[in-house]
């Protein structure tokens, strides 16, 4: 309570600036709640043009209200959280549904781990105590997402340094209970109405902490799915079946995008499937695979060359099949991410490939990653490439990729 | 624990000594319920949390008390000076007094047995006795099997059987259990029967986790147990979640977690510390400098009890009042029972190596929760030493029985280790699954005999 109070206390004005700034860049979308639409068919509608947050907040309000026990909670959500994204949604859906937490990572994720499992299972309460809850209420979606990160966002961006040790604090509660709740008790017990969305990846400014992609580490636990978005509307149909999956899902939002990419996005309900790669763009050349706001690199650095550019969408199960089929095509493949090299997920997608394609590759896979660095702060444009790239056509990342580029196909 | 400690260190201590004289200094507890309107001093001795006892108590060797006179005083107006602050004004004073590092009274213990007038039935104190045998033999029994051999691994609940059955039976069925991995007993009172304790221990296809798991990591959705997890106390959080959802749903029910010695949310949850005084090889004393667990209940704002984990009757009363409050009241209740680990940690253990062989004596005899209700239960009338010897002889040929059987069961089949990573098996792990089966096809001579394929 302290921590939090000196934290409002002190940082009050620039809090306020900063939310001005934030309902500026999401003034589109004052769609919170709208009945009209519900009532659209689902994914149809040219839609409004809106921010990746306010894609997010459609979706966390459809949840919320096509499933009567589903819940929001996590740090400062209650009043909307400082990225907006739960804005409005206490209001419309009592504070019993979307509440605050206490600063505490670990009790966040282990109090969703346990409401999860109530309401996973809920032959649980009904076979035992041979009461009250209709059977309906076992056609209802579980859901439990649980919003935990996006609060610090602004943080993250003021720079305020905040301990945001992420996947330290809750990884113990990931990795040892949410993925393994089924498994280890033989099915008698899941959590997998458990949604944890967390914004990552490169802004700008993160430095040590607030930039990091933490992907690769989610997607060595058997047990959960990892699903990064690559747009709002993405976003919004992945969440949307994230939270509507029977199984634990880790949602990343690349930060990146949170407020430099505003696009159409269909209103009402919709989801996109989950460990199905998409070809956003088709080539013949060279296969480019990557996932969240690097696309939108890879995609500057296609020009001039026929690549086939494909979003993984779902890291872990993930879709093989389709990045096989491209690469039995092309010859050649690119991989490209924010996180360090070593050990990423690109190492994984490159060595599966090999295994499957070996005969047809023409050149040696290669990889665009992030360095074996700590996020280092001033020396981020040379890590990764996410300083003015709205206003530079190809900035300094995008030439790496080309060259690598180039240089595979040229092999 | 730390009472055993201080009392090892000193020369002649006693425990009865020791508990009988903080009993009777149990007129600060009256003050402390009585705004709750529960003040049944059958239930509650020695928890005090009103701020005069607080003080009063307290802060002797500091200025707190005087500081505490003065604000009470509505001369001052300079010392009734203060600020609003979230949960309530907060007065200034301008002499610095640090809040000590403990009070120099421990809290109290709550402890019943010995004493009369319980109106009962005898049924259910009988159930009860023979479940805390019961939980013995299996332990002996499953122990010496581990020591054959014939289990890879187990853990004993010896010396915390009163915690284990003497809270299941003040617990309700549709009451959910999130246990550490000492708490068998729970699952014992609640009708799992000792060819699943086995079937589990064995890890063959009726162990409800079909063998994924290590002995002892029992879990019935039926038992409304849920499944253990070896890290300890990710429970915690995981109940207030459950409990979350037993509040939504205005069920009649609370959660019951247990945790070692090793959030705060108005849900009905009741939180049961066996603070047996080893965390493996490290005792309490180097585990905290606070009075135990129980006080930390309070800086969380959560009502709370120490109660004599060896008396089964002051944790059956102790459970059941908190159980009533956290249903009735929806909040939390910690219980900090008082025991020892009688029993190495688990099979992987030599305990004798870091504690003394006469403290493990002391409380495996003077203290043994089991023989302590056993004579209780005799005076009563309701027990005798034929049925003694007759029942543990018949328990013990039990679990000999429900161990034969089980060795005889067949493992879970090799697809059972594919199932349940997810809802479905995605196609990694089918495309996996063909790999094995392939390799044990070509080289069946490197894989064991007795998974069916």
């Amino acid at each position: 309570m302290a921590t939090n109070l000196r934290r409002f206390k002190g940082f009050g004005s620039i809090f306020i600036n900063h939310t001005n700034h934030l309902r500026g860049l999401s003034s589109s979308s004052a769609v919170l709640g709208s009945v009209d639409a519900q009532l659209q068919a689902p994914g149809s509608g040219t839609g409004k043009s809106i921010n990746l947050y306010t894609a997010i907040n459609q979706a966390l309000q459809i949840a919320l209200d096509s499933d009567p026990r589903s819940y929001i909670f996590g740090e400062d959500v209650g009043f909307g959280g400082v990225f907006r994204c739960t804005t409005g949604l206490a209001e419309q859906f009592g504070k019993h549904r979307v509440f605050n937490t206490p600063l505490c990572e670990q009790g966040i994720v282990g109090f969703g781990i346990g409401l999860a499992a109530m309401v996973s299972s809920y032959k649980f309460c009904t076979t035992v105590s041979c009461n009250q809850i209709p059977w309906s209420i076992l056609s209802y979606t579980c859901c439990c997402c649980l919003s935990y990160f996006c609060n610090r966002g602004i943080e993250l961006l003021l720079k305020f340094n905040l301990q945001i040790t992420f996947f330290l604090l809750l990884i113990r509660h990931i990795v040892n209970e949410a993925a393994k709740f089924r498994y280890r008790s033989g099915n008698e017990f899941n959590c997998g109405g458990l949604t944890i969305r967390a914004p990552y990846g490169a802004v700008g400014h993160g430095g040590h902490y607030h930039s990091q992609s933490p992907e690769a580490f989610f997607c060595h636990v058997p047990g959960i799915k990892v699903v990064i978005p690559r747009s709002p509307k993405q976003a919004k149909g992945l969440l949307l079946s994230s939270i509507r999956e029977p199984n634990p899902v880790v949602f990343f939002e690349p930060k990146v995008i949170t407020f430099l990419c505003s696009k159409e996005v269909p209103e009402g309900d919709y989801t996109l499937p989950l460990s199905e790669a998409e070809v956003i763009r088709e080539g013949s050349d060279i296969t480019l695979v990557g996932w969240g706001a690097q696309l939108s690199i890879m995609e500057q650095a296609c020009d001039g060359i026929s690549c086939e550019l494909i979003d993984l969408k779902t890291l872990i199960p993930w879709d093989k099949e389709t990045v096989e089929a491209s690469v039995r095509k092309t010859g050649r493949l690119l991989i490209s991410h924010e996180a360090p090299v070593t050990g990423g997920f690109g190492a994984e997608i490159s060595a599966s490939i090999v295994e499957r394609c070996f005969l047809r590759l023409e050149a040696p896979v290669a990889r665009v990653c992030g360095l074996d660095t700590p996020f280092p702060l001033v020396f981020e444009p040379f890590y990764m490439p996410t300083k003015n790239k709205v206003r530079i056509l190809l900035p300094f990342w995008c030439i790496i990729i080309l060259d690598a580029i180039k240089d595979t196909v040229n092999y | 624990m730390a009472i055993w400690l201080a009392g090892r260190r000193g020369a002649s201590y006693c425990v009865k000594a020791l508990i009988s004289t903080t009993f009777r200094s149990s007129r600060s507890y009256t003050t402390a319920f009585a705004s709750n309107g529960n003040s049944d001093s059958l239930f509650f001795c020695g928890n005090s949390s009103s701020a005069a006892v607080f003080g009063s108590q307290r802060f002797e060797s500091t200025k707190a008390r005087q500081q505490l006179d003065l604000l009470s005083s509505d001369d001052d107006e300079e010392q009734n000076q203060g600020v609003d602050f979230p949960g309530g004004r907060v007065a200034f004073t301008s002499e610095m007094s640090f809040l000590p590092e403990s009070s120099e009274k421990r809290v109290q213990c709550y402890r019943v047995l010995d004493d009369n007038g319980y109106p009962l039935s005898s049924t259910q104190f009988k159930h009860m006795y023979r479940g805390m045998v019961t939980l013995q033999t299996m332990d002996t029994t499953l122990y010496e099997a581990q020591r054959q051999g014939r289990l890879s691994f187990y853990v004993t609940s010896y010396g915390e059987e009163a915690i284990n059955l003497a809270s299941a039976a003040a617990l309700g069925f549709d009451d959910l259990i999130l246990p550490q991995y000492r708490e068998a007993g729970v699952l014992l009172w609640r009708g799992f029967t000792l060819q699943e304790f086995v079937n589990q221990c064995l890890g063959n296809k009726n162990d409800y986790g079909k063998g994924r798991q290590m002995p002892i990591h029992y879990g019935s959705n039926k038992h409304n147990y849920f499944t253990v997890s070896s890290p300890i106390a990710t429970q915690l959080p995981q109940a207030v979640g459950v409990a979350y959802s037993l509040k939504m749903d205005k069920k009649d029910a609370c959660v019951v977690t247990y945790f070692g010695d090793g959030t705060v949310m108005e849900v009905p949850v009741v939180f049961i510390c066996r603070n047996n005084g080893w965390a493996i090889s490290t005792p309490i004393t180097e585990q905290f400098r606070s009075d135990g667990i129980v006080v930390k209940g309070q800086a969380y704002g959560i009502r709370s009890i120490r109660v004599d984990g060896n008396d089964a009757l002051a944790i059956y009363n102790a459970v059941g009042v908190a159980r009533e409050m956290a249903i009735k009241e929806q909040r939390p209740i910690l219980i900090e029972a008082l025991t020892y680990r009688v029993g190495h940690h688990s099979t992987s253990d030599d305990s004798t190596k870091y504690r003394p062989v006469d403290e493990i004596e002391h409380w495996k005899t003077a203290r043994n929760p089991v023989s302590i209700f056993r004579k209780w239960v005799q005076r009563k009338g309701w027990w005798s030493d034929e049925e003694e010897s007759e029942f543990r002889a018949n328990v013990r040929k039990q679990v000999m029985d429900a161990i034969q059987v089980g060795e005889k069961i067949e493992k879970p089949p090799l697809a059972d280790m594919f199932s349940d990573v997810y809802e479905e098996v995605p196609s990694n792990l089918m495309e996996q699954e063909r790999l094995v089966r392939d390799t044990v096809k070509r080289h069946p001579q490197d894989y064991p005999t007795n998974i069916p394929l």
